[in-house]
């Protein structure tokens, strides 16, 4: 891409006055600070999420209840949920978003500076709501994060706190899509048609309709649950006429477009480290393009399969077996293009292609036993089984979570204008691919064997492959704290990157800028041919 | 719809039973892996436990031949991967071909291709969901209700029924900084005190609901997960085709012990099954509470009334302490101290147990909503009776006084 280029180095000197000390982080409208602070905030809601998850996997280690109450376990598995889903990667991803798509498209910053500054805090709020929730009486919530009554019902305080912060999580990711379509849709360098635009900010474009339309389904149901606790509504108690199974259609209506909200920002990032890796533009631009949209657009009507043992009739389930299956055809279209991407390429594999090639090769076989459990038959057999937790944490985890190390290890350079190590980051990634693999590989045979999830305690068959996933899982979580030494070293004292720091990366956050980037950027839009 | 032979038969596609065979080697194959081969007495199962029902076969079989597709696609597309990592590597010398960045004919193929074989996949699996959603003709009708935290089945044509809890003692589970004091069993948290027994080769209709929350009633040798909805029945069947016991447990979490509400299902020759039946009727029969007094003798555990019969205090407390230690103790404990971090209460000198009794009792018939206390309406009134009178007489409780059936029976109206 050329450009009548313009020295943003000179941003850097001028124009980059700014508060110190805390009122900068509180009030900052800058798209870079607050995707820091998104970042941050990820950051640290996984490291709570990552503490319940090891309590989860410490209790499993063995048959018998030796650490947690089954009460507490059912606790700390629902918020490891919520607090992953909501807390973790949706923020990191909107983090990168806040970061990269104002560069990307060569806008200045996001559109509603304020509003983003808003929708970033009102995540500490929700977060704190969620932890406290542990401390009140009858502890935290028990239902699982699918909130389904009438479990969720029996809730104590908890259950109110529950749904307030899921309002507000909500309301701050309806904040930041409409930022962010409107930023796309409008502050676009001339010249940057929309396919021209990097895949990331595709992605991001389709993920924020599919925020837009799915958040406001999820505050409605949770207001149903709050009005059924305390206004005397019957939405899913049958003795008032209402129906629990109506709430799963609701929570799924938007739970599974949910899901492809945290995978396709991953299929984003990945798109934009293959070709920069394999000097090579992206193989089938417009087909990354469509596919994604179908992806969205199928993503709205195969909530069924989440309800396979609910008892709908036939032609309900063959529906949704046929509509989930679907899928496989847009999803195997991104994995052949990211492949003919390689082929013919000029390959090397510095960490963020290690990520993306681990992201590629295990988020495959996450789609692989999708496929399985789409098949009717087979998905009640294994619903609510271990082969279910392990179907999502290959999505969820070596799909969105290693998208993200690998984002953060490509665009490190760019964000801090440092270096990390690179024998360091090869580390973390074969140390967390194979603790992955080991924690998460055996509940495959857990639940084909029949071993239900969300439970405490479990029968001796199952003994074995527990004890596997439980050591992987901590050798897993040593990994991370390894990755935030790496960084924190990187921080302090890595070597300075350059402004290119990707020979193959061509978007204009490499191109036209410097490493750091400067706190304010193309305050004077690029032109492209 | 599908015939009835169609049904029974237990593998609809030939390729399946010859992916069969792959099984032993995938098991050694990971075992190998894993290095675990010196532990060979442990289970490593990597598959889907043996079937136990047509239905059950024709998932085990679905799961391998979608499996076996799965494989094949993933060795050639991954194939091709390593073949790109391999062979076009800078440094090896490679060039990129920047021109190689789009090709319509290409990318129409590896679209269409999916498509044909995900055609190829539903086929048999079309079949199978409509075996299974035919519920009609069954020689049986069981009706399953789930309770927190256990089961309840009910045979309409028996005219039984009776509860099914978990067997395993909470000795062997033990608590958070207290073992077990009793090493665990071969059937560690999967016995049941009274098993779903059925007869071997007849249709069982399941009709599947709940009294309280969300719960599923999952065998997977027998191919049923099915939940059950407070309010609501779903139907579910199944047609054991060996004598057998087959183990499953509730697959939809339900609260506190939802890992122990294990299922049983005990599979009977036609012969056994009768003669199971008409035991099972001398304490399972469904009855009036008159009639019940008439041909039952009073069991420890079955406590039942007689008209005009004079309660003693030691009777109920007695025949309480029991019936406290299976549907109370979970949660207030043995010891009546009940248990903080579930806000379950302590009873022992609770002022609404020592208290006035109707309070008592309106809570143990209702329950307290919004917390884990349910409503035991299901018990009889003299079961309420005794437990209500156990609760204030034991412990530090000494009331000295008891609840009567007939108090209960008032309270209900």
């Amino acid at each position: 891409m050329t450009a009548t280029t313009h020295t943003a180095d000179h941003a850097d000197e001028h124009h980059d006055h700014k508060p110190y000390g805390l009122s900068r982080w509180l009030f900052t409208t800058n798209h870079k600070d607050i995707g820091t602070m998104y970042l941050l905030f990820g950051l640290l809601m996984a490291i709570v999420g990552g503490f319940l998850s090891l309590g989860i996997r410490a209790e499993l280690f063995m048959p018998g209840l030796q650490i947690l109450q089954p009460e507490t376990f059912n606790s700390f598995m629902t918020l490891h949920g919520l607090i992953m889903v909501f807390g973790a990667v949706m923020p990191v991803f909107v983090g990168f978003a806040n970061w990269l798509i104002p560069m990307q498209i060569g806008a200045a910053d996001m559109a509603f500076p304020r509003m983003n500054n808003w929708s970033f805090w009102m995540l500490p709020p929700a977060a704190i709501l969620l932890a406290a929730s542990f401390f009140v009486e009858g502890g935290a919530i028990q239902s699982g994060w699918t909130l389904y009554p009438p479990l969720f019902t029996q809730s104590g305080i908890a259950g109110d706190m529950t749904i307030l912060a899921v309002h507000i999580l909500g309301a701050s990711s309806i904040m930041g899509s409409i930022n962010i379509v409107t930023t796309v849709l409008n502050l676009r360098a001339p010249g940057m048609t929309l396919m021209k635009m990097p895949l990331f900010v595709w992605t991001w474009l389709i993920t924020a309709y599919l925020l837009i339309a799915v958040m406001p389904v999820l505050a409605g149901a949770v207001t149903m649950l709050l009005t059924d606790r305390h206004f005397g509504t019957s939405f899913f108690n049958a003795a008032g006429g209402g129906d629990p199974t109506m709430f799963m259609h609701i929570f799924w209506f938007f739970g599974h477009p949910e899901v492809y909200i945290i995978i396709l920002p991953a299929f984003g990032i990945v798109s934009q480290i293959i070709p920069a890796f394999s000097r090579k533009p992206l193989f089938g631009y417009a087909s990354m393009v469509y596919a994604t949209a179908s992806i969205a657009i199928l993503s709205f009507i195969v909530w069924g399969h989440h309800m396979f043992t609910v008892g709908m009739p036939a032609a309900g389930q063959l529906f949704f077996m046929y509509a989930t299956m679907l899928i496989a055809v847009p999803t195997g279209v991104k994995v052949f293009n990211w492949i003919a991407t390689m082929w013919r390429g000029s390959l090397t594999f510095e960490t963020p292609m290690l990520w993306a090639l681990g992201f590629l090769f295990m988020f495959t076989m996450g789609g692989f036993t999708g496929l399985v459990l789409a098949i009717t038959p087979v998905d009640i057999t294994l619903h609510n089984s271990y082969y279910v937790v392990a179907h999502f944490h290959y999505t969820m985890v070596a799909g969105a979570s290693f998208a993200i190390f690998g984002g953060v290890y490509y665009w490190w350079p760019k964000w801090t204008g440092k270096m990390y190590n690179e024998s360091a980051g090869k580390l973390h990634f074969w140390w967390t691919t194979i603790g992955f693999n080991l924690t998460f590989f055996p509940q495959h045979f857990l639940g084909l064997a029949g071993m239900p999830r969300r439970i405490p305690d479990y029968a001796l068959q199952f003994a074995e492959w527990n004890m596997i996933s439980s050591i992987g899982a901590f050798f897993l979580a040593a990994g991370q704290i390894f990755f935030m030494i790496t960084l924190y070293m990187s921080y302090k004292s890595g070597q300075p990157a350059k402004d290119k720091q990707w020979e193959g990366a061509d978007s204009l956050e490499w191109t036209h800028l410097p490493s750091p980037a400067p706190y304010h950027t193309f305050e004077v839009q690029p032109v492209l041919k | 719809m599908i015939s009835k032979s169609n049904i029974g038969s237990a593998n609809t596609f030939g390729l399946a039973r010859l992916v069969r065979l792959v099984n032993p080697v995938m098991r050694l194959g990971f075992l190998a892996i894993a290095g675990f081969a010196t532990l060979a007495h442990a289970s490593y199962d990597v598959n889907i436990p043996p079937p136990a029902t047509g239905i059950a076969s024709e998932i085990y079989d679905l799961h391998l031949y979608i499996l076996i597709i799965c494989v094949i696609i993933f060795v050639l597309v991954f194939g091709a991967m390593f073949y790109s990592v391999f062979k076009f590597r800078k440094s090896q010398g490679a060039k990129a071909d920047v021109n190689f960045h789009e090709s319509t004919l290409i990318e129409i193929i590896w679209t269409v291709i999916p498509f044909i074989i995900l055609i190829v996949m539903a086929i048999p699996a079309t079949k199978t969901v409509l075996a299974m959603k035919d519920t009609s003709n069954p020689d049986l009708t069981i009706k399953v209700v789930g309770y927190q935290w256990g089961w309840q089945y009910e045979y309409q044509q028996d005219g039984l029924s009776f509860y099914s809890s978990l067997a395993t003692p909470w000795s062997q589970v033990g608590q958070p900084g207290v073992p077990a004091s009793e090493p665990k069993g071969q059937n560690y948290l999967l016995e049941v005190d009274n098993p779903m027994v059925v007869p071997v080769g007849k249709k069982v209709r399941l009709l599947i609901t709940s009294n309280d929350v969300l719960h599923g009633w999952y065998v997977p040798t027998l191919g049923v997960n099915q939940y059950g909805i407070p309010g609501f029945i779903k139907d579910s069947w199944f047609k054991v085709e060996k004598a057998g016991t087959y183990k499953g447990q509730c697959s939809q979490i339900c609260g506190k012990l939802h890992g122990y509400m294990p299922i049983t299902v005990v599979a009977k020759d036609p012969a056994d099954y009768a003669a199971w039946v008409k035991e099972a009727k001398g304490k399972f029969a469904i009855k009036s509470d008159a009639s019940v007094a008439a041909d039952t003798p009073p069991k420890v555990a079955a406590i039942v009334d007689e008209p005009g019969k004079k309660w003693t205090l030691g009777e109920l407390k007695q025949a309480g302490e029991s019936l406290y230690a299976a549907n109370c103790a979970a949660c207030h404990q043995a010891d009546g101290k009940g248990n903080p971090a579930m806000k379950a209460k302590a009873l022992d000198g609770s002022p609404v147990v020592i208290g006035a009794k109707s309070s008592q009792i309106a809570i143990l018939l209702k329950g307290r909503p919004g917390t884990l206390m349910a409503g035991f309406d299901r018990l009889s009134d003299v079961e309420l009776a005794a437990v209500s009178t156990y609760a204030r007489n034991s412990w530090g409780n000494k009331t000295g006084d008891m609840v009567l059936p007939a108090d209960i029976k008032a309270a209900r109206k």
